[in-house]
Formats: C-alpha cells, sequence, structure tokens
C-alpha cells in the first residue's frame, strides 16, 4: 500500500525474473523437483559421452540378469541388453519427445489463443469452437486416431501428442489475452502508432508469456505420460529403439520372473514427472501474481498483537472508544512499515470524528486495527491499546474479539460490491448479521431485515430483500451496507471511505441519511475518508493524518477555517472549492516519505517551507493550541496567541 | 477569432445489437446519442457528468479509439483519418499506472509515438525524449524504470509525456487527476495548464468533479444517460444552470466551505438502458417534472448567448 508513495531505489527493486527465482528456490519442493530435474537433465545430455554398453546390443547369453550383476549394474533384459545403457538412452528420447512436443503445442496453442483473444468477435467464436471440438475427444482416443492415421512411430506420437494439447494452450492462453487486450495501454499503444501484428509481438505477447511458461511448466510432466503411453502401446517408439514408455511395455510380460525390467523405467518415468510438476507447481506460484500477493497464506482471524509498548498508563477518559498510542507495522522480510505511529484519539458517544489523510496516510490502518482486522502477515499491531469503555480491545481472544466486532463495533466499507456476498441476497446476508449476535428466529430475524432496509429508505424493502448485490445499484449497495453495519444496533460504526466509489449525487444522499441515523441512534461514528467536504458534511472534529500519524486534530470548521499545522494548510489550499472559478492550485510539492524509511523528525518538513532544524532533529509531541485542538508542529500557524 | 479544430455531429454509439446465430435480435445499448460539440482552438472545453452517462465512450470515439455507430468526425475541417490515428489527438487516460505497459520501460514507452508516428532517428529521439520529461518534471534516469516503481502522479506525468510526443494538438483528458491525492491533483492540474500555454493544446477535459472542472474549464457540457442535457461557458453554466440536473449536481457537491449540501428527495438511478424513457430520461428524479417531460424528449435548444439546454421547463430562464 505504500509502495506506491515514492520511487524505491533500483537496489530495492530487482527486475521481475530474478525475484522470480529467488521465489522458486524459497519453495523447498520446488527447489528439491528442480535438482532431480536438472540431474536426469544433466544425465541425459552427457549419456552419449558415458561409458555405456550400446543400447540396443542383444546378447542372449546374458539374458535376464538381476540388478548389481558384474558388467550390468541395472542387470539387463529379456534380449541380453544392458538396461543402464538402454534407461540413460531412453530417458534422453523421452525427454526430447515431451519437451519438443510441449515447444510445438504451445507455440500453435499460444498463436491460436493469442489471435482468438485479440480479434475477439466472429474469429474468436470460430476458432475456440474448433478447440471444443478437439477437447471433445478422449484425449487418448484422439491420440490413437492420429497416430492410426499417420502409421506408429516416435515421431507420430509427438504430433499427435502435441495436437491432442493444443486446445489446454489455446484456452488458458486466450483467456489472458482477452483479460490484457481491454487494458488501458493497448489503447494507449494504438494511439502510439502501432501496428495490429506490433501490438501482439510487443504489448500483448510480453504479458501472456508468464501464462504460456506456467502452462508449458504444468504440462510438460503429462506429455511426457502421453508420450511412454503411446509408446507403452506400441505405437511409439519401435524396436529397438528404446524409449521409456516401450521399455515399460516390454517389461510388463516378464513382471512376475524379472520385475526390474518394467519396475526401473517406472521409476524413472515416476520421478522426471514428479519433479517437474513439483517445479511448475513452483512457477506457477512465482508467477502468478495473485499467489505472489500473498493469497496462498492463511488468513488469521485477527491481526498478530507484539506489542512493546502499552501506551500511557493513564486512566481512559469517559467515552465509548478511545484509543492510546496504537502503533501498527507491516514487516516483510526485513522490511518494516511504520503504517500508524502512536495514534491516539477518541471518539465520544454519539460523536463523529473524521480521520482524514491522503493514500498511504495509514487512516485505514487505523480504522482496521481497532478491531484487529489488518490482515497477518504482514500487519503486526506493535504498541497501544484500543479501549472499548476502558477494557482493551486487543487483549482479546480471537473468540472473545468476535462477539465485539458487528455487536460494538460495526464496519462500513468502501466498496460494497466486494464486501457483500454475491451469491446471497442481501436479506439473506442481513438475516446472517442479525442472528450472528442475537438468538431469534429466521421469520423474526428476517423481518427485522426489512425493517433495517426500510430505515435506510431503499424503496420497496419487502421485494429487495430477495434480490442479489449485483441486482442493485453502487447506492442502494452501499445503503445495504449500512444497514447491515447497524443490523446489531453497535455504539461506534467505523465507516471507511464509505462515498467513495459512488456518484457525487448519491453521495450526497447517502450522507444524509448516515447523519440524520447517527443522530437517531446516538452512534459515535469513526469516518475515514480523503475528502474535506465530506468531513465539513458530517463530522463533528476532524484528526488530519500524515505518514501514519495524527498531525493534527481539533472541532471541524476551527480546522479547516484556522489550520494549525502547515500540512492541514497546504492540503485545504490544494482542494478544488466550486464557485471559486478558473484557477491555478497552490500544490504541495514533492511526495510523502515511504512508510519503510520515515525521518526521524517531522515526516512533512521536507515539504514544508517553515521547516528548520529543529524540526529535523527529533520526533514532535502533539501539543494543545487551544481549547480541544491539538497539533503536532513546532511553529503552529495558528492558535499561538 | 476562434477557428473550430474538432467538430462532432450526431455521434452515436450503440452497444449489441444484430442478431444472434439463432436469428434472434440481440438487445442495442446507447452509450452516447446525437452528441454534437465543438472545440476551439486553445480552449478547454469541460465535459461533466455521473458513471454511465457516456462521457468516456465520447472521448474515445472523438480520438478514433472507438467508431462511432452514426455521425461524423472532423478534424481541422477534414473528416477523421483512421491512418492519423494518435497523430492529431491524443488520451490520457483515467487508470495512470495501468495505462503504461508495465513490461516496458518509460524510455520505451515514449519512443513508440516517435518511432511509429513521427518516424524519427535514434539521436533525434533520445533528445525528443529528454525535452518530454523535462516539460513534464521528471528526471531523466527514470527513463529506464518500469512504470510498477512510480506512485500515481508520476505515472500520469509519463502518460500525459507520451500524449505530447507525437505532438498532437488536441488532448483527450479522461478523469486525468480523479484517481490521484488531492496535493497530486493539484500538480497535475497546475503542469497541465502550463503545457497548454508552453505548447497550444486544446483540451477536453472530462471529470465528475464540477470543482476540478470549473477550474480548468472556459465550456462545460454535462452530460447525463448518454446526452448533452446543457451546454455553456463555464461561468454561466456554474452560475445560471438552466437544466435542473446541473442544478442537483451543484447542489450535491460537497464542500469545504461548509455550505449545506441538498441531495434531492428522488433516488438517485438512471433509467434502464434497455427500455429508455420515451421523455426527458431525468423526469424520474426531476422535483419540475411535469407530464409533458415524461411524453416527448426535450431538445438541446438556445436559451441565452452560447447557453443550451435540453429542457422543456428550465431553471433561471428569466435571466
Amino acid at each position: 500500500m505504500t509502495s506506491a508513495a515514492g520511487i524505491a531505489p533500483p537496489a530495492e527493486a530487482p527486475p521481475p525474473a530474478r525475484s522470480a527465482w529467488r521465489l522458486i528456490l524459497r519453495n523447498r519442493l520446488a527447489a528439491a523437483g528442480l535438482v532431480v530435474l536438472a540431474s536426469i537433465i544433466l544425465l541425459a545430455l552427457v549419456t552419449p559421452l558415458l561409458p555405456l554398453h550400446p543400447p540396443n546390443a542383444t546378447a542372449p547369453a546374458n539374458r535376464l540378469l538381476p540388478p548389481f550383476s558384474d558388467g550390468h549394474l541395472l542387470g539387463t533384459d529379456h534380449l541380453g541388453r544392458d538396461i543402464l545403457a538402454r534407461l540413460m538412452w531412453g530417458t534422453r528420447l523421452s525427454l526430447a519427445v515431451g519437451i519438443s512436443a510441449t515447444f510445438i503445442a504451445a507455440l500453435i496453442g499460444s498463436v491460436i489463443g493469442i489471435l482468438a483473444g485479440y480479434t475477439g468477435g466472429r474469429t474468436d467464436n470460430t476458432m475456440m469452437r474448433g478447440i471444443d471440438m478437439l477437447m471433445a475427444f478422449p484425449y487418448i482416443l484422439l491420440a490413437l486416431a492420429i497416430v492410426a492415421v499417420l502409421g506408429p512411430g516416435l515421431f507420430n506420437a509427438l504430433i499427435a501428442v502435441a495436437i491432442v494439447n493444443i486446445p489446454f494452450f489455446a484456452r488458458n492462453i486466450r483467456g489472458a489475452t482477452v483479460g490484457i487486450v481491454h487494458r488501458e495501454f493497448i489503447d494507449a499503444a494504438r494511439l502510439s502508432g502501432k501496428g495490429r501484428l506490433r501490438i501482439l509481438a510487443a504489448d500483448v505477447l510480453p504479458n501472456v508469456l508468464p501464462v504460456i511458461v506456467i502452462t508449458m511448466s504444468t504440462t510438460v510432466g503429462w506429455m511426457i505420460l502421453e508420450t511412454a503411453g503411446l509408446s507403452f502401446l506400441g505405437l511409439g517408439s519401435q524396436p529397438p529403439q528404446a524409449d521409456l514408455g516401450s521399455m515399460l511395455g516390454e517389461g510388463r510380460r516378464l513382471l512376475m520372473n524379472a520385475p526390474h525390467v518394467s519396475y526401473l523405467p517406472g521409476l524413472v518415468i515416476f520421478l522426471i514427472v514428479m519433479s517437474i510438476n513439483l517445479l511448475g507447481d513452483g512457477v506457477r506460484d512465482a508467477l502468478d501474481p495473485r499467489l505472489r500477493a500473498g493469497a496462498l497464506a492463511r488468513p488469521a482471524p485477527m491481526t498478530a498483537i507484539d506489542r512493546t509498548d502499552m501506551g500511557t498508563d493513564v486512566a481512559p477518559v469517559d467515552a465509548p472508544l478511545s484509543v492510546d498510542h496504537l502503533t501498527t507495522q507491516f514487516r516483510l522480510g526485513s522490511d518494516t512499515h511504520h503504517a500508524v505511529n502512536e495514534v491516539s484519539l477518541s471518539l465520544g458517544r454519539g460523536e463523529c470524528l473524521g480521520v482524514i489523510g491522503e493514500s498511504g496516510s495509514g487512516k485505514s490502518v487505523t480504522a482496521l486495527s481497532l478491531a484487529a482486522l489488518v490482515a497477518s502477515p504482514p500487519g503486526v499491531i506493535a504498541g497501544g491499546r484500543v479501549l472499548l469503555h476502558g477494557s482493551d480491545l486487543l487483549s482479546k481472544s480471537a473468540r472473545e474479539l468476535r462477539k465485539v466486532r458487528g455487536r460494538d463495533v460495526a464496519y462500513i466499507f468502501q466498496d460494497p460490491l466486494s464486501t457483500l456476498h454475491p451469491q446471497f441476497t442481501v436479506g439473506d446476508q442481513l438475516v446472517e448479521a442479525i442472528r450472528a449476535h442475537r438468538h431469534m428466529s429466521r421469520a423474526a430475524a428476517w423481518a427485522e431485515a426489512v425493517r433495517l432496509l426500510d430505515l435506510v429508505r431503499i424503496p420497496n424493502p419487502r421485494g429487495r430483500a430477495r434480490a442479489y448485490p449485483h441486482e442493485l445499484s453502487g447506492g442502494m449497495r452501499q445503503r445495504v451496507g449500512i444497514a447491515m453495519a447497524l443490523a446489531n444496533a453497535p455504539e461506534i460504526i467505523v465507516a471507511d471511505e464509505p462515498t467513495t466509489a459512488l456518484d457525487v449525487t448519491v453521495q450526497a444522499q447517502v450522507l444524509d441519511l448516515m447523519d440524520e441515523l447517527r443522530r437517531d441512534r446516538d452512534t459515535a461514528v469513526l469516518f475515514i475518508t480523503h475528502d474535506f467536504g465530506v468531513v465539513t458534511q458530517i463530522c463533528d472534529r476532524v484528526a488530519v493524518m500524515y505518514a501514519g500519524r495524527i498531525v493534527e486534530t481539533g472541532p471541524t470548521r476551527q480546522v479547516l477555517e484556522d489550520p494549525a499545522h502547515p500540512y492541514t494548510r497546504k492540503l485545504i489550499d490544494c482542494v478544488p472549492v466550486l464557485g471559486s472559478g478558473r484557477r491555478r492550485f497552490d500544490a504541495i510539492s514533492g511526495l510523502p516519505p515511504a512508510a519503510n524509511r520515515l525521518p526521524r523528525g517531522c515526516a512533512f518538513a521536507e515539504r514544508c517551507e517553515l521547516a528548520d532544524a529543529a524540526c529535523r532533529a527529533g520526533p514532535i509531541a502533539m501539543h494543545e493550541i487551544a481549547a480541544g485542538r491539538q497539533a503536532r508542529c513546532v511553529r503552529p500557524l495558528a492558535g499561538t496567541s | 477569432m476562434t477557428t473550430a479544430v474538432l467538430e462532432a455531429e450526431e455521434l452515436t454509439k450503440a452497444f449489441g445489437g444484430g442478431r444472434s446465430l439463432l436469428g434472434a435480435p440481440k438487445p442495442v445499448i446507447h452509450a452516447v446519442q446525437d452528441v454534437s460539440l465543438t472545440l476551439n482552438e486553445g480552449e478547454t472545453f469541460g465535459v461533466v457528468g455521473e458513471s454511465g452517462c457516456g462521457k468516456s465512450t465520447l472521448a474515445r470515439m472523438l480520438v478514433g479509439l472507438s467508431t462511432p455507430t452514426r455521425g461524423t468526425i472532423r478534424i481541422a475541417g477534414k473528416p477523421f483519418d483512421r491512418h492519423l490515428l494518435g497523430a492529431t489527438a491524443q488520451y490520457v487516460f483515467q487508470d495512470p499506472v495501468s495505462s503504461l505497459n508495465p513490461r516496458h520501460t518509460v524510455r520505451r514507452i515514449l519512443e513508440a509515438p516517435l518511432i511509429h508516428l513521427k518516424r524519427l532517428g535514434r539521436d533525434a529521439r533520445a533528445a525528443r525524449i529528454n525535452y518530454l520529461m523535462d516539460a513534464v518534471g521528471l528526471r531523466p534516469d527514470f527513463l529506464e524504470r518500469y512504470p510498477h516503481e512510480f506512485s500515481g502522479g508520476q505515472a500520469q506525468r509519463i502518460g500525459i509525456a507520451r500524449a505530447l510526443a507525437a505532438e498532437a494538438r488536441i488532448i483527450v483528458l479522461d478523469e486525468p487527476v480523479s484517481a490521484l491525492d488531492v496535493s497530486v491533483q493539484a500538480q497535475i492540474l497546475n503542469l497541465l495548464a502550463d503545457l497548454k500555454a508552453r505548447f497550444g493544446l486544446t483540451y477536453l477535459f472530462i471529470s465528475h468533479d464540477l470543482a476540478v472542472v470549473e477550474a480548468v474549464a472556459d465550456r462545460v457540457a454535462v452530460m447525463y444517460f448518454g446526452r448533452i442535457v446543457e451546454e455553456a461557458p463555464a461561468d454561466r453554466l456554474f452560475a445560471h444552470p438552466h437544466h435542473p440536473y446541473t442544478r442537483l449536481l451543484l447542489d450535491s457537491a460537497p464542500a469545504i466551505t461548509g455550505k449545506r449540501i441538498d441531495a434531492g428527495e428522488q433516488p438517485a438511478e438512471l433509467p434502464d438502458p434497455l427500455a429508455p424513457p420515451p421523455g426527458c430520461a431525468f423526469a424520474e428524479r426531476c422535483p419540475h417534472a411535469r407530464a409533458d417531460c415524461r411524453a416527448r424528449r426535450p431538445p438541446l435548444a438556445p436559451m441565452g448567448p452560447y447557453h443550451s439546454a435540453a429542457c422543456l421547463y428550465p431553471l433561471n430562464a428569466t435571466d
């Protein structure tokens, strides 16, 4: 979240290829697969140089020697041929065929996939229906049919296996291409004067290449198996030429009296396919951006808490919620991102406190930390207390905390489409929220859900309760989000940018509604936003955040009309105000500091014209500058008189 | 004397339509309908509207990224030539990061229009790229980096440099600052104003934020449900809106000055695009709607100097 805040030095942003290698090697199974596969490939490559028996030289006198016989380390087969030599040459052949088939299938499949995905429309339809037909045949039947037409032989088996696997590539690559073609950088490439072929080669292909590599790495093992299968049936390599499949086929008849003849090639096939699959999984995990972002990590029921500092020991003020020196960090490897630093605030009964800041200022992480909802790993609450009527929420167990969430502290999030479950009706979801904290029959809870929908002024609440989230407009969905937060009449609602995704006319209505509801029910609201206009509409007090700290707090009107911190002043000057006509803006030069390299002193000093050595020397404390107003500045602009 | 650099006449964009394989007609959605507008040399023309009003579809047609279903576009008096895509009109995208190819360096991104549109040699390209980086306020050592290493504001500067590279004089800015923080937004708006003066550019500035449009635009068109409902010089539009929808937009915008927003009573829903109403699309939300508003669609009609609105019972009609 903070990586966008500043340009990382080159040393911290290794090229993607190198970090992908590191990720693969960190995955132990994948690394083991890589070692096994590399050894097998190396052996296959040097086979012609090794002092082996000729693989096809028969010696009937020495037939079926067991392993560890003199001169034949792995014994001999039914014609007295050296199994070690045949195994090595066979592995070489099987690998070559499997890998070539993979490349052929990948090449043809990718071309079809990219063309279909990029062209779209009728071409896409025709190509993909052809692919569907190919997929409708059982693969082994199709391969058999192809070999039957072309005649048996290893090369024909290769072609058959490649053809059978083309659809798999075509489908995967088409899917990836469709996802990229509608991205804006493709439009930008068109506007740069590039032709279609050039866009395909220079813009689409490099972005689908990871998908091609992933698909190849996960199918090559399968292709080697299929080739072995055809050879096993006698349709691939022809005697006396050895590949793993045909060796297995020949050994099958001797399974009872000379099992090693079939076990050994079976074992090698197992090793090859197993190592390729392990490595392939590692490659996929390393290249797939979703998996790299930590989707594989098991989400913890609450944020990890590792508090070194328990905040001040002062008795909590008489407020429903008071936050005392809350500190939240993201620990990524050896890097610590200081997202929230010693944030203290209190929320009175029925009060609305706005927390305002730009992206990366730590306002959302503050909101999530209150109920330990920050994802762990990498999030860690490293200090402070969150006191709900004097009892520390962060000392509670996950089980106890679950009772608090939704009952005492409820959340409203920015995007109701992603917070509502798409496959349940909004009524069902409200019923679930109600029954999580209250013992109530389903019918009674349903009636309550309808009442809540009516409360948030959704027209026809009885009918809309049966609607799915996608059937509602953005504004209606956010009303459902509000209804859900109100379901258990919580004392505190944390609203994290609840109107940011909404159109301005809808936002106006939702703000109106929230303001009315909180006054009617005396609910305290912590309102997170980046919009000063919204703050003035609904908040009694406001706290301004910068680089993870609250830099100024006070009554909304006073802070906005007469800001004390230079950051607040400059931020307000940036805001376009309706009715002031054409004008230039007073921009703030520079960028906020990166959260993993916060300065010792005031974080705003680098961008502040008033800053001097004292500002940079060390941490700046919050000063009381007037009744109810505080600022973290050594020379505040207001309140000093 | 003002000269028109871009004229669009009755642009319409319909999605869907045609027939399925079995011959059943597919539904048609009109994203933009009968939009006519003129860009004069050197002006900033603002287009305001909420999501789903068709403003981005309109913008894509104007630069040639999308072909109109009906209507004509003339650039400097000549019909739009698809071979000149990118040479006369350029585009700045809303999401600065996704408009840059993640696998290309900044240099490669900026070189593309110079190679394919300007056909410059190697040295001329390098000189031009350094000039562009300087113009948008970026350090030349950023050239060898990849888009993910940049913040939103920096990425948007690169997007602007790309749009400027081919020396197109018309720049369509599609919500260029709505993905940015307010302090960065101010930097980019100032940069855009400087570049306009320096290179003699003409802007079509699309935004949902009225305050931003007011600060940058000479003339403004308000779109609703695929049509322009009001068009006027910026100062007139913001001071004396004739269309009730413009009024509602102005009243809904929260302001730092603390004026109370007026949210309107009717639910803020757009009509169903598959079954558009026969009359005014805004009638259901309009406090002044009468029976005939729902029966026939009001045409965009002149209502004073350079001011037109599509309303049968306009507000402020007397001034």
